[in-house]
């Protein structure tokens, strides 16, 4: 390898608030270094190409794919977790939700569907069912057949709106 | 799986970029949405590569209209394509596509310069990009390139892009007043890769068609267009699915996506003429 490439990187970012330093090897999957370095087992690394959206995790105030970002690539940037929302309050009405209406089985979609329906949420107005499944088609769920998942989020959104938070 | 990498490099400007592509051996590859890349990474249908990032050039970035064209830099995100005020005015092609590609999750990341050097035959900026009669712009060591898109596209994942050069940017043509542009596709998950797809351009010039995971990369199809610019939907259906030869998979046979095109075209027709179905 040539001097300019590195397989081994130096990042300096923030993770559910927190300043983090850290070389990574230069493969390593964003959601790897969450896991395995940072000991952060909420977002699942499963196909590891994309499809199941288990690794959703927020970057710089988007949901991305942990498993198609490397680490390396978050130099600088600010990242949250199923953790760190879940700290901040910021998913407990939408977590409630999704245990009062069933939305969750063995759990293991669960931290990735709830970034991707918090993106989905952040936008105004109240999303249609169709809006909620097309927002959600990338991220599978083996268990709940999506109908509960899909209530916990319309009703979600249904209870911000009533009290002026949506 | 994990992605094997032989090193990383973040490129801090394109000059930087270009220099980095220069001393890789061959070995270099340009990292910029990873949306395909790092999951062809993860497959290990590609390894060992020193990935070039470009993540952080800001002159690769944006969006402007320049007198009766539209420039859209390399990294304009598929999200940001999706919500750009002067794409849906002038290229709404594009921002129709979005609706079609991927999930959200990944149009957060992935970027219209490496859909397009990617040259995936089921992506969408690619037919677009011919069917809007684009320009590829390139850079490399020997200077700046200008492609036109019917000359970008080689064959299955190949382009005319050459070893250290960098896709920076597309332009277009702006549409005319009263021009139509449609795509419409089937895929068994919204987002997944279309089974069959077609963009459908309607211009005072006549009709630009061009198909998406039907062939090997995109191409135009002059006796279909020819037949629409005639009036003939019957005839463009035939002539289309005379002109094609697509793939079987296992998501489907090479008759059934050679039904499906007819299908599309039918209701990209149907668009045309203002009925919407």
């Amino acid at each position: 390898m040539t001097a300019v490439f590195s397989d081994r990187i130096d990042i300096a970012l923030r993770v559910n608030g927190e300043e983090v330093e850290a070389r990574v090897p230069a493969g390593r999957h964003l959601v790897d270094f969450l896991r395995l370095d940072l000991g952060l087992t909420g977002a699942h690394a499963s196909c590891e190409h994309g499809v199941c959206g288990a690794c959703t995790v927020k970057v710089d105030g988007q949901a991305i794919r942990g498993c198609l970002m490397l680490a390396a690539q978050a130099d600088g940037a600010d990242v949250w977790t199923v953790e760190g929302l879940s700290d901040t309050g910021d998913l407990s009405d939408l977590q409630a939700a999704f245990v009062a209406r069933n939305a969750l089985q063995c759990g293991f979609c669960t931290p990735g569907m709830l970034v991707a329906a918090q993106e989905l949420l952040a936008q105004p107005g109240i999303p249609s069912r169709h809006a909620i499944r097309e927002h959600l088609s990338g991220n599978y769920c083996r268990c709940t057949g999506y109908e509960a998942i899909v209530d916990a989020i319309e009703s979600t959104a249904q209870a911000r709106a009533d009290r002026g938070v949506a | 799986m994990k992605a094997s990498v032989g090193g990383y490099a973040r490129a801090t400007d394109l000059r930087h970029a270009l220099d980095l592509l220069a001393q890789s051996d061959g070995m270099g590859r340009v990292l910029a949405g990873g949306q395909s890349l790092i999951a062809a990474m993860n497959m290990r249908l590609s390894t060992g590569d020193l990935l070039v990032d470009i993540n952080q050039i800001a002159a690769l970035k944006g969006v402007t209209l320049d007198g009766d064209r539209l420039r859209i830099g390399a990294l304009t995100r598929h999200a940001e394509v999706a919500t750009d005020p002067l794409i849906a005015r002038h290229a709404p092609l594009l921002r129709r596509a979005t609706d079609l590609i991927a999930h959200a999750a990944i149009r957060n990341r992935g970027t219209i310069g490496g859909a397009i050097a990617h040259a995936d035959p089921a992506a969408e900026f690619p037919a677009c990009a011919l069917a809007l009669d684009a320009t590829i712009h390139v850079d490399g060591p020997d200077g700046p390139r200008d492609i036109p898109a019917a000359d970008f596209f080689e064959g299955l994942f190949e382009t005319t892009i050459q070893d250290g050069e960098i896709l920076t940017a597309i332009s277009l043509p702006i549409a005319e007043d009263g021009e139509w542009q449609v795509i419409h596709e089937l895929a068994r998950r919204s987002g997944d890769y279309a089974l069959a797809g077609l963009c459908v351009v309607r211009r005072k010039a006549g009709h630009r068609i061009v198909c998406i995971s039907v062939g090997s990369h995109p191409e135009l199809v002059p006796d279909a267009m020819a037949r629409m610019d005639a009036g003939d939907i019957d005839g463009a259906v035939v002539a289309l699915r005379a002109a094609i030869d697509p793939p079987s998979d296992t998501q489907a046979s090479a008759a059934y996506r050679r039904h499906l095109i007819g299908v599309l075209l039918q209701r990209a027709a149907a668009d045309l003429n203002g009925e919407p179905q």
